[in-house]
C-alpha cells in the first residue's frame, strides 16, 4: 500500500479497520521478508481509495460508482442484519460502513421505505446527511406493496415521507418498486390509475426527482409495456436482475421469469442505463456447492467465488451501477476490491461462467435468494428459511429420497432433526395455508405455496416412512 | 450376600423403570418395557394372569421381595431411608391394622367398581411414575436439549431437542406432594408407607406370611442386642419376643448382616409355623386376591415491509364436550377402569398430544389435545407402553381407521371467512380424506371454499385442529367419542 496516495486520516482508518492485515504485514517485516510481499498481501485484503471504476449517466453526465450500496441488510445492535433480526439498527456501524464506502469512492446509495422492516430510509438519511449533498446520489422507491397503500393519498404520503426520512429536498434516483409483480393489473392499481406515475413525471420536471425509473421483477408484459411508453415517460434508468445465471437461464429455472439477456438488450436498444440488482442472487453465487467453488478457485486461486459474479455484473458497458446489500465491513471491502478498479471478464471467462451456470441449473434448486420480500408471512411461515434449508440439503446430497439407499436411515434422521433445528415448529411448511399472499412479492416468481406444500408432503412421507 | 443381590437387583429395576419414564425416544421401551408390565397393580388391571400368578408365587416362595426389588416406589423409599445418617433409628411397633385393612378394603371396592382416579392415587407404581414424569423427565429433557445444542454446534445429529412443558399443574402438584410426603415418611420411618397404607403391600402380605423362605429367629443364639430391631426399616422385628411380622417384612436382609451371633437366617422351611391358621388365612387371602382379579376381568397481518416474522398467538385448549382418549383405549369407561395414571404414555408421547386429565372423575389419566402437535398416523407408542390394559396394543393400520372422535368446524374462527383468504390446510392434511372443501354458498360457485367434515371417515387425529391457522382458537376442533369404533 502506498501511503502517499491517501490522506493520513484514511490511512490510519484503514490500518485500524484492517488490524489483522497490519499485524500480518509487520510480522512479515520482522521475518525479514522483502517489501513487495507485504505490499502484495495488503492490496489483496485492503481496497485502495481512488481506484473505483465509474460509469456515466448519459442524461446528467454524472459519474456513478460501479459499486452501489444496497441499504437493505443494515447491521443491527447485537449482530445480524435488520432483515432477519427485529432489533434496532446499529447506526454507529452504519455510519462507519458509509464512511468507508464514500472514502473508497462509492456514491450511490439505494434504499426503500420497505427495507429493514421499514427502518432503512431513516438510517440511510442519518448516515448520508453528514456529507455535503453533492457527494452522494440517493435512490429510493415507491414501495406501495400493501393494498392499503395503493390509494393516491397513501402513495403520496409514502413519497413525501421519503424526503423527510432521508433529510433531502431532492431525490437523485426514484423508482417504481418492483413492477411486474401482480402483472398489468397491479401496475394499473399501484401507479397508473391513481395517477402516481404522472405525478412523479411532474415531480421530475420540478427537479425534486432527478432520475425516474423502475425496478422490474416478474411479468414481462409489464416491462414491455413500460418500455413501449418510453417516449412518454422518458425512463432515465431501469433496475434489473443480472448475473451469469440469469443471463440465459432465468426462464429455464422458472418459466415465469425472463432472461437477463433480453432485459438488458431491450434497455440498450433505447440507450437506457441499467442498474443491476442481485449480482450474487442473494448470495447463491457466492455460496456454491464445493465442487463448483473448486472449479472457480482452480481458474483463479486468488479471487473469491463472489468476485466472479461481481466482475460479470459490472462488465457490460450499459451498466450504471451494481447494487450489493452489505452488512459487514468484510462484505464492503471485498466488493470494493472487485471494482477498484473493475477487471472486466473476457469472452473466455464468460464462457466459463455460463458453464458454471449450467451446472447450477442442473441442480434444480428452488431459486430462492433469501431476499425476504415475501416476509413476514401473515400466517407465520419462515418461507426463505424453509427453502434455504431444503436447497442446502439438496446440494449437499443429504436429502433422504431413496429408502433403498443404505444411508437412508441416517439421512432420514438427520434431515428430520435438522428441519426442527432450523425452523421453529409453528413456522414450518405444514402450516402454509396456501393463501398465496406471498407469491406476488417474490422477485424470483417462485410458486411459493406449491413449493412449500411439496416440501411438507416430502417431510410427512418421511415421517410416515412412505419414501 | 443376600442383601447385596437384593440391592443390585433393586437398583437394576429402579433405574430401569426410571429410564422408561425418562426416555422420550422410545428406544428403551423395546428393551425394558416389560419392567412396567410386571408391576402388580397394572398387571391386575390388565388382567394379566401370568404376571399375577408369577408374583403371587414369588411372594409365596421368597416373601415380599416384590416390594424390595420390583416396586420403584419401595426402592425409592429405601434410597431415601438410606441417606439418613443414623441407620439404627427404627423400633419395633405393632401392625396398624385399623389403618391398613380399611384402606385395603376401600381400595378393593374401588378397583372392582373401576373408579380409576381413586386407584391412581394409591398405586405405588403410578405414584412413582408421576414423580418420575413430572420431576425427573424435565431435567432429563433439559440435559438432552443441552446436549442437542452442543451436538448442533459440532454438526452432529446424535441428540435432538424436545419441548419441555408442564402438561398439567394439578398432576404436578400431586407428584410434588407425593414425593415430599412419602419421602418424609421414609426418612423418619422407613417402610411405614408400604406397611400401613400401600394396598399392594397389604395384598402381598396375605401371601408373604406363608412364604417358604423367611427370616427366622434362632432364639438360642440371640443375645437380645436389638441390632436387628433397630435396623429394620419395616419395624417388624421384635427381638424381645424373637418374632418377625412376616406381613410387613419385605425380605430386605438388612437384619441378617447386623446380627453378629448368627441368630437370624433367611431359610427355607415348609409348614413349620402353625399350619391350621395358615390354611385359613391363605384361603381368605387368596379369595380376596382373586376377587380383585375377577373384578377387573369383568371390568374391561398484511405485508408492508420486508422481513421479520408475524407473531403467533399461543393456542388455547378448546373446550371439548367429550374428552379424547388415545387410540387403543377402547372407551372412556375402559380407560377410567384400567388406568393407574402412571404417566408412562404421557412421558412417551412424541407429539406432545397426551397430558393428564384435570377432571375429577378421570383425574391424572391421559387425555389428548392438539395445541402442540397431533396424533400422527405412523405413531402407536402409547399403546405399546401401557402396562395396565387402559390402552391396548394397536398397529398403524388399525389406527388408520380407528375413530376416537370427529372434527367440528367453527365458521366464526375460520380464516377463509375472517381474513378472506383461501386455505384448506385442514383438508390437505387429513390422513383419511374426511375433509373436502366446498362452497360456502352451494348455489354460488365463487363463494369461499370452506371445510366439510365427513364424520363417517374422520378418525379424530387432530391434524386439522393442530394445523389450522386460526389462533388462539382453532376453527376446527375434535370432539372425542366415549366409545371408539372402526369404520
Amino acid at each position: 500500500m502506498s501511503a502517499k496516495d491517501i490522506s493520513r486520516r484514511s490511512f490510519m482508518k484503514v490500518l485500524g479497520a484492517g488490524a489483522a492485515a497490519g499485524a500480518v504485514a509487520s510480522a512479515c517485516k520482522r521475518a525479514g521478508l522483502p517489501d513487495e510481499v507485504t505490499n502484495d498481501y495488503s492490496s489483496l485484503a485492503e481496497p485502495q481509495a481512488g481506484q473505483m471504476t465509474y460509469r456515466t449517466n448519459p442524461k446528467t453526465g454524472e459519474k456513478v460508482s460501479l459499486l452501489g450500496y444496497g441499504m437493505m441488510r443494515l447491521p443491527v445492535i447485537g449482530g445480524g442484519s435488520a432483515r432477519e433480526v427485529k432489533s434496532e439498527i446499529d447506526q454507529e456501524q452504519v455510519n462507519r460502513l458509509v464512511d468507508y464506502a464514500i472514502e473508497h469512492g462509492v456514491n450511490y446509495f439505494d434504499t426503500s421505505p420497505a427495507y429493514c422492516q421499514g427502518n432503512s430510509e431513516t438510517s440511510t438519511g442519518i448516515a448520508l446527511h453528514r456529507y455535503p449533498r453533492d457527494k452522494y446520489f440517493v435512490a429510493t422507491k415507491l414501495s406501495n406493496f400493501a393494498k392499503t397503500n395503493w390509494s393516491r393519498e397513501a402513495s403520496l404520503q409514502m413519497y413525501h415521507n421519503s424526503f423527510k426520512r432521508l433529510q433531502v429536498d431532492y431525490i437523485d434516483y426514484y423508482l417504481l418498486h418492483s413492477i411486474g409483480q401482480g402483472g398489468m393489473e397491479n401496475l394499473h392499481s399501484r401507479y397508473l390509475d391513481n395517477g402516481m406515475l404522472d405525478f412523479l413525471v411532474e415531480e421530475r420536471k420540478a427537479g425534486r426527482i432527478r432520475n425516474l425509473g423502475f425496478s422490474y421483477h416478474g411479468d414481462i408484459e409489464v416491462f414491455d409495456y413500460l418500455l413501449s411508453q418510453h417516449d412518454k415517460y422518458q425512463w432515465d434508468f431501469v433496475q434489473i436482475e443480472l448475473n451469469y445465471l440469469d443471463w440465459d437461464f432465468a426462464n429455464e429455472i422458472n418459466d415465469r421469469n425472463t432472461d437477463a439477456r433480453y432485459l438488458y438488450g431491450e434497455l440498450q436498444k433505447r440507450n437506457i442505463p441499467s442498474v443491476i440488482m442481485e449480482p450474487l442472487l442473494g448470495g447463491r453465487l457466492s455460496n456454491l456447492p464445493q465442487y463448483l467453488a473448486a472449479e472457480l478457485k482452480h481458474r483463479e486461486p486468488e479471487k473469491t467465488v463472489a468476485s466472479w459474479a461481481f466482475r460479470y455484473a459490472g462488465t457490460p458497458e450499459g451498466v450504471l451501477t451494481v447494487l450489493s446489500g452489505m452488512t459487514y465491513m468484510e462484505h464492503l471491502k471485498d466488493n470494493l476490491l472487485n471494482y477498484s478498479p473493475l477487471q472486466p471478464v473476457t469472452a473466455d471467462d464468460e464462457k466459463f461462467l455460463y458453464h458454471i451456470a449450467e451446472e447450477i441449473v442442473n441442480m434444480r434448486n428452488i431459486p430462492c435468494n433469501d431476499c425476504k420480500y415475501c416476509m413476514p408471512c401473515p400466517y407465520g411461515i419462515d418461507i426463505p428459511g424453509i427453502f434455504v434449508h431444503y436447497n442446502k440439503c439438496k446440494n449437499e446430497g443429504t436429502l433422504p429420497t431413496n429408502s433403498a439407499n443404505e444411508e437412508y436411515r441416517r439421512l432420514r434422521r438427520e434431515y428430520l432433526i435438522s428441519v426442527d433445528r432450523t425452523i421453529p415448529t409453528l413456522r414450518q411448511a405444514d402450516h402454509c395455508i396456501g393463501c398465496h399472499q406471498c407469491e406476488s412479492h417474490c422477485p424470483q416468481n417462485i410458486r411459493i405455496p406449491d413449493e412449500l406444500h411439496r416440501i411438507d408432503k416430502f417431510i410427512d412421507n418421511l415421517k410416515r416412512e412412505l419414501v | 450376600m443376600l442383601k447385596k443381590i437384593r440391592v443390585a437387583l433393586a437398583l437394576l429395576f429402579f433405574l430401569g423403570v426410571t429410564a422408561l419414564f425418562l426416555d422420550y425416544t422410545g428406544a428403551i421401551h423395546l428393551w425394558l418395557g416389560w419392567m412396567a408390565k410386571i408391576q402388580f397393580l397394572p398387571a391386575v388391571l390388565a388382567a394379566n394372569v401370568v404376571v399375577i400368578v408369577a408374583l403371587v408365587l414369588l411372594t409365596l416362595v421368597f416373601g415380599r421381595v416384590y416390594c424390595s426389588v420390583i416396586c420403584p416406589l419401595g426402592v425409592m423409599q429405601d434410597v431415601v431411608a438410606h441417606l439418613h445418617p443414623k441407620k439404627n433409628r427404627y423400633n419395633y411397633h405393632r401392625e396398624l391394622r385399623w389403618v391398613r385393612y380399611p384402606i385395603w378394603v376401600l381400595f378393593a371396592v374401588v378397583v372392582v367398581l373401576g373408579v380409576g382416579s381413586a386407584i391412581a392415587l394409591l398405586d405405588p407404581y403410578a405414584i412413582y411414575g408421576r414423580i418420575a414424569q413430572n420431576l425427573l423427565q424435565p431435567v432429563w429433557m433439559w440435559a438432552g436439549n443441552l446436549l442437542a445444542k452442543v451436538a448442533e454446534h459440532y454438526d452432529s445429529y446424535a441428540f435432538y431437542s424436545r419441548e419441555v412443558w408442564l402438561r398439567s399443574l394439578p398432576t404436578f402438584v400431586v407428584a410434588v406432594v407425593s414425593v415430599v410426603a412419602i419421602g418424609l415418611v421414609a426418612w423418619f420411618g422407613g417402610r411405614t408407607y408400604c406397611n400401613t397404607i400401600c394396598p399392594v403391600g397389604t395384598t402381598l402380605s396375605f401371601f408373604s406370611r406363608f412364604s417358604l423362605f423367611k427370616v427366622r429367629f434362632d432364639a438360642e443364639k440371640c443375645r437380645n442386642c436389638s441390632q436387628c430391631t433397630t435396623h429394620c426399616k419395616a419395624s417388624c422385628i421384635d427381638h424381645t419376643t424373637h418374632t418377625v411380622d412376616y406381613s410387613r417384612c419385605v425380605s430386605c436382609g438388612n437384619c441378617l448382616n447386623k446380627c453378629k451371633f448368627g441368630a437370624l437366617k433367611y431359610s427355607f422351611a415348609l409348614g413349620k409355623s402353625k399350619t391350621e391358621t395358615k390354611v385359613d388365612e391363605s384361603k381368605r387371602a387368596f379369595l380376596a386376591a382373586s376377587a380383585m382379579v375377577a373384578g377387573t376381568a369383568v371390568a374391561q397481518e398484511a405485508k408492508k415491509v420486508d422481513g421479520g416474522f408475524a407473531p403467533l398467538l399461543d393456542r388455547v385448549v378448546p373446550e371439548r364436550k367429550t374428552p379424547i382418549t388415545p387410540p387403543g383405549s377402547i372407551s372412556a369407561r375402559n380407560m377410567a377402569r384400567h388406568c393407574t395414571a402412571c404417566q408412562l404414555c404421557v412421558s412417551d408421547c412424541p407429539n406432545n398430544v397426551l397430558r393428564p386429565s384435570t377432571e375429577i372423575s378421570t383425574f391424572m389419566q391421559p387425555v389428548m389435545s392438539y395445541e402442540r402437535g397431533y396424533c400422527r398416523p405412523e405413531c402407536t407408542r402409547c399403546s405399546t407402553v401401557c402396562p395396565t390394559g387402559a390402552i391396548v396394543k394397536i398397529d398403524a393400520s388399525q389406527k388408520s381407521s380407528l375413530q376416537i372422535g370427529h372434527a367440528v368446524w367453527e365458521p366464526k374462527n375460520c380464516v377463509v371467512l375472517t381474513d378472506g383468504v383461501t386455505c384448506g390446510n385442514c383438508a390437505r392434511h387429513c390422513p383419511t380424506q374426511a375433509i373436502t372443501m366446498v362452497n360456502r354458498d352451494p348455489s354460488d360457485e365463487s363463494s369461499p371454499m370452506v371445510p366439510a367434515v365427513n364424520e363417517a371417515r374422520c378418525i379424530g387425529c387432530g391434524a386439522c385442529e393442530n394445523l389450522c391457522p386460526a389462533r388462539p382458537f382453532p376453527a376446527i376442533h375434535v370432539e372425542g367419542y366415549e366409545e371408539h369404533h372402526s369404520y
